[in-house]
């Protein structure tokens, strides 16, 4: 992978990153978190997993943002653009972002395995569905199950919740 | 760096642009004389010999007209908007074989692992210009384009990716290159009289395979946003739809955009269920390069008349209500999609080849 690539999608996605928060206008923050996930699914790419940066835009660029978008829309932005910064709030944020950022910052300089570069995978291309359907179908089997009535029952849960106001 | 690689593939978007951008144009004027003579008229005709020089001057309106913004838009999304509407109906073409190979060089500029899954990621970001659109004209009548179309999209989307699964169960790859070279070895998917024709496994398969080529061409509609899907820019209800605030090259980009989306909606039934470039008779690429040019030749010829079907739908079909679009879509095909998965399973199961 190219270094020029990858500083180029993670100053992207860091840009849009930080509008998604200093944006007032949400249909703007909506968008720039979409940027956010492309750049992020190419970060995934450029690493030769295209199962997984496809995957990202799919289900959370393709599905969950277009909903969002569309539940925003409906709503009177000008309410949000005309309120005043809480200075407390917006201090406050700032004071616990840096503060995890330092913890980051000591958690990796104690890790002796984050200051060495890990060795770089076979040169053969693996082919990452493959691999994925096959452990989901044979070692994860079970968990991949459960999760299928979990989805299923939130599945009934929403025509439930949802049916109850019309009546 | 591998510059062979990168001259290759430039050259390959290159031409491949210049091709489809060319099929637009014509399209567009394709759909107007296929209108006429549906309708009994005679269509455009006055400029050039039969009306072919049409595009170019279609273009130079698109292009002259005053640009204008009205006042009470949001000024950067409502040109965001167009260019939304446009890239992501070009980018899905990456991944499309379109021929078998050129000098050597296979006639497809991305041949990644997930093909399919690429198509229908970025096809699921094309919503995005349309809902943008709606809104930011801050109007009544392309925001409820701008809803409608957002709705139809997912909505379909479920149809779409269920129908192609009865496709990969079979090739047992994502790529779309080997659905391809599948379909060249045990004849094309929803054609089982096309090479080893006694096969009775061949004609079992071909049963849940036409149901999900019905199934995905009619998807194909509804995302493309064509008649008798057409809701979200339907002129009786809604004056223009999402795009009632733009005028010019805007609206233009807008207009291409949905004859983009429909060539390469084309392309990808072609590539899935109709043999992409392969026809029984024709060598490939490694024969010399005439047969590869041959083999792109026969790729286009197969979109063009998927093209001719979608405008000959256009102007027979009336169109559906709202509500009968989204029951048509979650009740009926939503569920012929999921019913067809099982059936193909069990073919594939219980009559092994």
């Amino acid at each position: 992978m190219s270094p020029i690539l990858f500083w180029l999608f993670a100053f992207v996605m860091l840009v849009f990153g930080a509008a998604v928060v200093i944006n007032r206008n949400p249909i703007a923050s909506a968008l720039s978190l979409v940027v956010c996930f492309m750049g992020l699914s190419a970060l995934f790419i450029s690493l030769d997993a295209f199962f997984i940066g496809i995957i990202q835009v799919l289900v959370y660029a393709g599905a969950v943002m277009v909903l969002f978008l569309f539940i925003i829309m409906l709503l009177d932005l000008r309410v949000e653009e005309r309120r005043k910064i809480n200075l407390v709030a917006f201090v406050g944020g700032l004071a616990v972002a840096f503060a995890l950022f330092v913890q980051i910052c000591f958690v990796v300089d104690q890790l002796g395995a984050a200051k060495q570069a890990f060795p770089s995978l076979r040169a053969a291309k693996m082919d990452d569905v493959h691999n994925v359907g096959l452990l989901l179908f044979t070692n994860y089997n079970l968990p991949f199950q459960i999760i299928g009535v979990l989805v299923l029952v939130a599945t009934i849960g929403v025509v439930v919740l949802s049916k109850r106001e019309l009546r | 760096m591998d510059y062979y690689f990168l001259f290759t593939s430039l050259a390959k978007i290159v031409a491949l642009l210049a091709v489809v951008l060319g099929i637009m144009n014509y399209a567009v004027y394709a759909e107007r004389r296929i209108s006429a003579l549906i309708q009994d008229r005679l269509g455009p005709n006055r400029v050039g010999p039969a009306g072919l020089f049409q595009p170019i001057a279609d273009a130079a309106k698109f292009l002259l007209k005053e640009d204008f913004t009205p006042r009470h838009v949001n000024t950067f999304y409502y040109w965001l908007a167009p260019c939304l509407a446009m890239i992501p109906a070009i980018t899905t073409l990456a991944v499309v074989p379109f021929g078998s190979t050129l000098f050597g060089v296979p006639m497809v500029i991305a041949d990644i692992n997930v093909g399919v899954l690429f198509v229908f990621a970025i096809a699921s970001l094309g919503v995005y210009g349309i809902v943008i659109a709606g809104w930011s004209s801050n109007s009544k009548y392309p925001f409820l384009g701008g809803v409608r179309s957002s709705s139809q999209m997912i909505s379909y989307e479920l149809s779409l990716g269920l129908a192609v699964i009865p496709v990969f169960l079979l090739v047992g790859q994502l790529r779309l290159t080997e659905v391809v070279r599948y379909q060249i070895e045990h004849g094309w998917m929803i054609a089982p009289f096309i090479g080893d024709w006694a096969n009775l496994h061949k004609w079992l398969l071909a049963i849940p395979m036409l149901i999900s080529f019905v199934v995905f061409m009619i998807a194909i509609f509804a995302e493309t946003n064509r008649l008798p899907f057409d809701l979200p820019e339907a002129e009786t209800e809604l004056v223009g739809g999402y795009h009632t605030e733009y005028g010019s090259m805007k609206f233009g980009l807008f207009f291409l955009g949905e004859y983009i989306a429909m060539i390469t909606g084309s392309a990808i039934i072609v590539t899935l269920f109709l043999g992409g470039w392969h026809f029984p008779g024709i060598p490939d690429g490694s024969h010399g390069w005439g047969w590869g040019l041959v083999n792109i030749f026969v790729f286009f010829s197969k979109v063009a008349a998927l093209i001719f079907i979608f405008m000959w739908v256009r102007w027979t079909l009336p169109r559906f209500r709202y509500d009968q679009l989204m029951r048509l879509g979650w009740v009926f095909f939503f569920e012929i999609a999921l019913v067809n998965i099982f059936l193909a399973a069990i073919i594939l199961a219980y009559f092994p080849q």
